[in-house]
């Protein structure tokens, strides 16, 4: 009789693995809190919080190595670049960053890392091999953004105060165009084929749409929601799909929503509500999911972009800011 | 202040930033006037305190080197005349001489009374008053071509009265100094506990003329005579009206019950403080710091955002005529970046600024109004100062 159950018993669970196994493409999710001094780690697939660690002085922008193997995390407060590895989740060595790093892009080979020094109006440039500053570009007012060409050849950066998004070149590090756009730029994102830049203005409520080769503003996107303030309405963070469906991604900050933008239109056609203060954003790798950073939520939330809805929140620690997604 | 090292910097990062421009446009001048009167600084009651010599001017240098970097690209070239002149010097006569050489764009860091008087010589001028805080300017007494940076007395007692009620502390008394200043202040609390539904329960004046600062034994009479003084029936918080700073901060702790103070000292409401560093203001209070030696006091705030309106204005309309630049400025085209986390922009009944307002304790940030929950069909922050349906302004 119990050899009878015991054998029924594995049958049905070897049915039950069986019937549930599906490729699980294992992916993680870093989090920087700025005001708790922490990364936040997410499993991709369960998505939950599995691990918080701790980092220096309010932590912003973060990006991956190349490898996949480490976390180039902005200590602003502690003016250096903090070197995380992602096995160990010990910081195992600093970069030189000039004063208050806020973001950083990394060159498509992985040995630039370009810098916005939010204090001193400089983009520094610091190779991660030799680990050492190669130059300090001056730049205008409170530099933040900062937008890598796919081709490797041009940085936009952007100037909050000065309201303007420079191009640098970057085999001459030097700035050959200065565009106006609307007050105060926060990020500059190319799009996947290179033509065009956006950039956001904070303040002045609108994505400019800079056509990258003329670098003139071709377009300009405002943003409406039905009994929403237009003052609340402040885009920051953008992410613009590589998987050939057309659409940009836009946080919209205290207006706590996404923008779900046509990229052949510049049509909004869709806000999705996710937390307070959402100001960045990122695709898991296969571009199925959006998880997004709600600053005054203390939370992320996550789009599924195939049904274009926000399925979950997950808790983070206290004021959210960058994210990366590994691989 | 010592500017010049910083000039010579921005002078050599525009330099740097200029090789990708284009000079099509013609170079436009922008003189800007910043007109005040030398006067006695306000010495402050606390000994911690600096009595700040040059309160203003630096931040409309700063906000100058902001906005020069910008025109810098555009062939636009800013440039600030500062014209003190003497506490008992002619204003009227310097502002008339002023206009017939030309002058069309001023920073006015003058009371109520100096503004009145000159608000009227000419039409085709721009004045951005920046010090006077009089709700009569926005009212009865405002003028067309005269736009104000500061929060008058009634936002600001707003802003204060919003928190208060969040709180639920709606019972006060009220403490009112010997000044006309103080007894203005007065009447915006009154207003504002009116309009929130605070219960003023008693008030007193304070009459004492103030005695010196610092002395061998002081601590013993105040003790004996503010507990005296404060023996009001009972109440939530203890409003002061006192904006020279005679008496307020001998209140906090002496007081018969123990009630926060709030008003001119203790809980104030203020377009700026040091402690602000939220929405990007770490950048601009280290700028002026830097520039300054010291830290960016609220009337320093109001000429960084005076230039910066103005800077505004000219970039986006190419022109330095004051009538363009007014209506582009009351336009819902003009947004300011003020580090305040929305966009400043100008009441167009009364050419007064809209902006949050910081309610500070001496070392810290304590809250921003306009307070969650207190709702308005154009903009929360009309809740705060005279809304248009009561505003007492025809001019505009």
């Amino acid at each position: 009789m119990l050899k009878f159950c015991i054998d029924r018993i594995w049958i049905v669970l070897l049915c039950a693995i069986l019937g549930n196994i599906q490729p699980v493409f294992a992916y993680e999710v870093y989090i920087s809190n700025e005001k708790d001094n922490t990364i936040s780690v997410i499993d991709g697939n369960t998505l939950e919080l599995v691990e918080t660690v701790s980092v220096g002085e309010r932590p912003r922008g973060i990006v991956l190595s190349n490898d996949g193997k480490y976390l180039y995390i902005c200590a602003s407060d502690d003016d250096r670049i903090e070197v995380l590895d992602l096995s160990s989740k010990q910081i195992v060595y600093n970069l030189p960053s000039g004063p208050d790093p806020e973001l950083m892009s990394l060159s498509t080979d992985g040995s630039l890392l370009f810098v916005a020094n939010e204090d001193d109006n400089m983009v520094t440039v610091i190779d991660t091999i030799q680990r050492s500053k190669v130059i300090e570009i001056p730049v205008g007012i409170e530099p933040e953004g900062i937008g890598l060409s796919p081709d490797g050849k041009w940085l936009v950066s952007t100037s909050e105060t000065t309201n303007m998004a420079h191009f640098i070149n970057i085999e001459s590090l030097k700035i050959t165009d200065n565009v106006l756009v609307d007050t105060r730029p926060r990020v500059a994102q190319y799009t996947p084929d290179g033509k065009e830049v956006w950039v956001s203005s904070e303040i002045g409520g609108t994505v400019s749409i800079i056509d990258a080769g003329t670098k003139s503003i071709k377009h300009k996107i405002e943003f409406e929601v039905p009994g929403l303030r237009p003052e609340s309405i402040q885009p920051v963070g953008i992410k613009i799909a590589s998987d050939g469906s057309n659409k940009a991604y836009i946080a919209l900050g205290p207006a706590a929503r996404i923008a779900v933008v046509d990229t052949t239109t510049f049509e909004v056609e869709k806000y999705l509500l996710v937390g307070l203060r959402v100001w960045n954003l990122e695709f898991s790798p296969d571009q199925k999911r959006l998880f997004t950073t709600n600053g005054v939520s203390g939370d992320v939330s996550v789009i599924d972009i195939e049904k274009q809805r926000v399925v979950k929140s997950i808790k983070v620690g206290r004021l959210p800011w960058g994210i990366a997604v590994n691989p | 202040m010592n500017s010049l090292p910083l000039m010579r910097s921005v002078c050599a990062a525009a330099a740097i930033l200029v090789c990708g421009l284009s000079f099509a446009q013609t170079r436009l001048e922008v003189d800007i006037i910043y007109l005040a009167r030398q006067e006695q600084p306000l010495q402050p009651l606390s000994l911690l305190d600096m009595q700040i010599e040059d309160n203003g001017l630096p931040g409309g240098v700063l906000g100058l080197n902001d906005t020069q970097t910008t025109g810098s690209f555009l062939n636009q070239f800013y440039n600030l005349k500062p014209v003190i002149i003497d506490e008992t010097a002619d204003l009227i006569a310097t502002y008339r001489d002023l206009v017939a050489k030309g002058g069309k764009l001023f920073i006015a860091d003058l009371n109520a009374q100096d503004i009145q008087a000159i608000a009227g010589i000419e039409e085709d001028v721009l004045i951005f008053s920046i010090r006077a805080k009089d709700d009569v300017l926005r009212n009865e007494a405002c003028r067309s071509n005269v736009l104000h940076i500061p929060p008058s007395r009634a936002m600001l007692a707003d802003a204060l009265a919003q928190y208060l009620l969040w709180k639920r502390w709606t019972r006060v008394v009220l403490v009112t100094g010997r000044h006309a200043a103080d007894k203005a202040y007065a009447a915006a609390l009154r207003r504002a506990a009116n309009r929130f539904g605070l219960k003023i329960i008693e008030e007193k004046n304070w009459t004492s003329v103030p005695g010196a600062r610092r002395t061998d034994s002081g601590h013993h009479s105040l003790q004996q005579e503010v507990p005296v003084f404060t023996q009001f029936k009972d109440h939530d918080v203890l409003l002061v009206a006192d904006e020279q700073d005679e008496f307020g901060e001998y209140l906090p702790y002496r007081t018969t019950r123990a009630r926060p103070v709030a008003g001119t000292q203790g809980l104030k409401p203020t377009s700026w403080h040091r402690s602000q560093e939220q929405w990007g203001a770490t950048q601009i209070q280290r700028r002026f710091s830097r520039l300054a030696d010291r830290s960016m006091t609220e009337l320093d705030y109001a000429a960084w955002a005076a230039v910066r309106s103005f800077g505004e204005a000219v970039t986006n309309t190419g022109s330095n005529e004051p009538g363009i630049l007014r209506e582009y400025l009351l336009s819902k085209k003009f947004k300011l970046a003020g580090f305040k986390g929305v966009p400043l922009t100008f009441r167009d009944w009364n050419g007064q600024l809209r902006q949050p307002i910081l309610v500070v304790a001496p070392r810290m940030l304590v809250t921003v109004s306009p307070q969650k929950g207190f709702l308005h069909e154009r903009s929360e922050l009309d809740t705060l100062g005279y809304d248009k349906p009561e505003s007492g302004c025809n001019s505009f």
